[in-house]
């Protein structure tokens, strides 16, 4: 992490604070016993352990929380949340972190949040999803030209199976109304 | 035995041969399914990083169309994540007063609301408790024979709330695995994580996971699967997890094996669609598992097509 450095004690903004609260509250009673990563199948995979990453909210190390990509590694197998003994939606907490690291935005969340964007806007547009379209959102917000090219292959298979569809309207602007209370009510783009 | 049907994106799209199984087999074992009108996608696992309130709206404005033009009858849902989002709501917002409210001041922006009376039932929840092994096991008419079947139950039908099996050790497939005339083949990734969307933008990580469950089913004649997006990246990415140790495995829906068993054909079954199911692997599991062979002409045409 380049230029200041915020101590724990240091204010965050309200959007953060929000969310940490709620994250501070979701793992406060943690008591660091690593069941969570003995659990988790992707820890080959995260830079700070789940562990260790429940401690840094319980003292609201925002900017190493930000720096790690250990919650983008989440897939939301709900593992470590079955068997935390102190009965924590860990999973949830790692949502959260993937929220949170929207707000801030960084290089990181950009590449990793794509995907769920990518998905939400598809969402918002037809009400049901559609696999080509998220794909081409997806590709739009990575802005990587290689990319596309590493699911070719995929497409390709897919395509010969008959599993690809073209886009269509869908459901239409079904969603759109709940969509923009929701964007009221919470805040977020 | 009747359900509001919720199939999800999945089942519109790349999944559709679990869709059109899933109604086939249903509509055998005497159930009617009322597909929910208008129904819209539940978020899956991409809401809830971008919005608590959606991660909960998205699957109530489902239920809340169940509960104001359906009599508020069960829901049946075969995908494994819709299934979980729905449920999610009955459980985590309901009762909960101030997210309760807070749910329905964004379903009132589309003129709905949710009371939380409407049932989420996953379609295994519904086969082994309404239905029952025993009542297949009676209907089956073509039986696998001996087929060594691999139950793969993966994530979200299981954790964190378990409703209708062990999420240690799940075994509510055995029974009908074995109903169908099917050998259950014992193996210990029954209820691992496939990476689920881990798959798009780190594909890395997630091919790490598919490939130990592959190779954990070294030797099941099929890997059967209850979730669109378990079977695809356990189908789709099976080229780059042989790299990584896995094997190569036919990967199925449990609905397309049932469909099989109680007399319906590979074509209305759309064993066509499944990426792992090559004319090859199809002509090895007929043989090994069915009484008819496939016709040769058949598996003709399935070639030029996949």
């Amino acid at each position: 992490m380049s230029g200041a450095v915020r101590k724990t004690w240091s204010p965050a903004s309200e959007e953060y604070q929000a969310i940490l609260g709620g994250l501070r509250e979701t793992v406060g009673a943690c008591m660091q016993c690593g069941t969570c990563t003995a659990s988790c199948p992707n820890w080959h995979a995260m830079d700070v352990t789940p562990r260790a990453m429940w401690r840094m909210i319980q003292f609201g190390m925002l900017d190493e929380i930000l720096a790690s990509r250990t919650f983008w590694m989440c897939s939301a197998c709900y593992m470590c949340t079955l068997r935390c003994p102190r009965g924590l939606k860990l999973t949830s907490a790692m949502a959260a972190l993937k929220r949170l690291a929207r707000v801030d935005g960084n290089a990181e969340a950009r590449r990793s949040g794509a995907f769920y964007e990518a998905f939400m806007d598809d969402v918002e547009a037809h009400g049901r999803v559609q696999e080509t379209g998220i794909m081409q959102r997806y590709f739009l917000k990575r802005k990587n030209p290689a990319l596309p090219l590493s699911f070719l292959p995929l497409g390709v298979k897919m395509l010969r199976k008959g599993k690809i569809h073209l886009p269509s309207k869908g459901q239409g602007g079904v969603l759109m109304p709940m969509f923009a209370k929701a964007r009221e009510m919470e805040g977020w783009t | 035995m009747r359900y509001a049907y919720y199939p999800g994106c999945s089942l519109t799209e790349s999944a559709r041969e679990y869709d059109v199984s899933t109604r086939a087999v249903m509509q055998r074992l005497g159930a009617e399914l009322v597909e929910i009108p208008d129904w819209t996608c539940c978020g899956a696992s991409a809401a809830e990083p971008v919005s608590k309130l959606m991660n909960y709206a998205l699957p109530a404005r489902n239920l809340a169309i169940v509960e104001k033009e359906m009599d508020g009858i069960d829901v049946l849902v075969p995908c494994a994540a819709c299934y979980l989002n729905l449920l999610k709501v009955n459980r985590e917002v309901v009762g909960d007063r101030h997210l309760h409210g807070q749910l329905n001041e964004v379903l009132a922006a589309s003129g709905l609301s949710y009371r939380g009376d409407v049932r989420v039932r996953h379609l295994i929840d519904v086969l082994k408790n309404d239905v029952g092994a025993k009542i297949v096991e009676q209907k089956v008419t073509d039986g696998l024979q001996g087929m060594k079947l691999a139950p793969y139950y993966g994530c979200q039908i299981l954790r964190p709330y378990p409703v209708f099996d062990e999420p240690g050790k799940p075994v509510s497939m055995e029974p009908f695995i074995k109903a169908m005339g099917g050998e259950v083949f014992d193996w210990s990734m029954r209820n691992r994580c496939c990476g689920a969307s881990l798959m798009v933008g780190h594909p890395e990580v997630a091919v790490k996971s598919v490939a130990a469950i592959l190779a954990d089913a070294e030797g099941a004649d099929a890997i059967v699967t209850v979730c669109p997006l378990c079977q695809m990246n356990l189908e789709a990415y099976q080229g780059r997890a042989v790299r990584e140790g896995g094997k190569f495995v036919p990967v199925l829906y449990l609905t397309q094996l049932l469909g099989l068993a109680l007399g319906l054909d590979q074509e209305s079954m759309q064993l066509d669609k499944n990426l792992t199911l090559t004319p090859a692997a199809r002509r090895d599991i007929a043989a090994r598992a069915w009484a008819e062979p496939v016709p040769e002409s058949e598996t003709e045409t399935a070639g030029a097509k996949g």
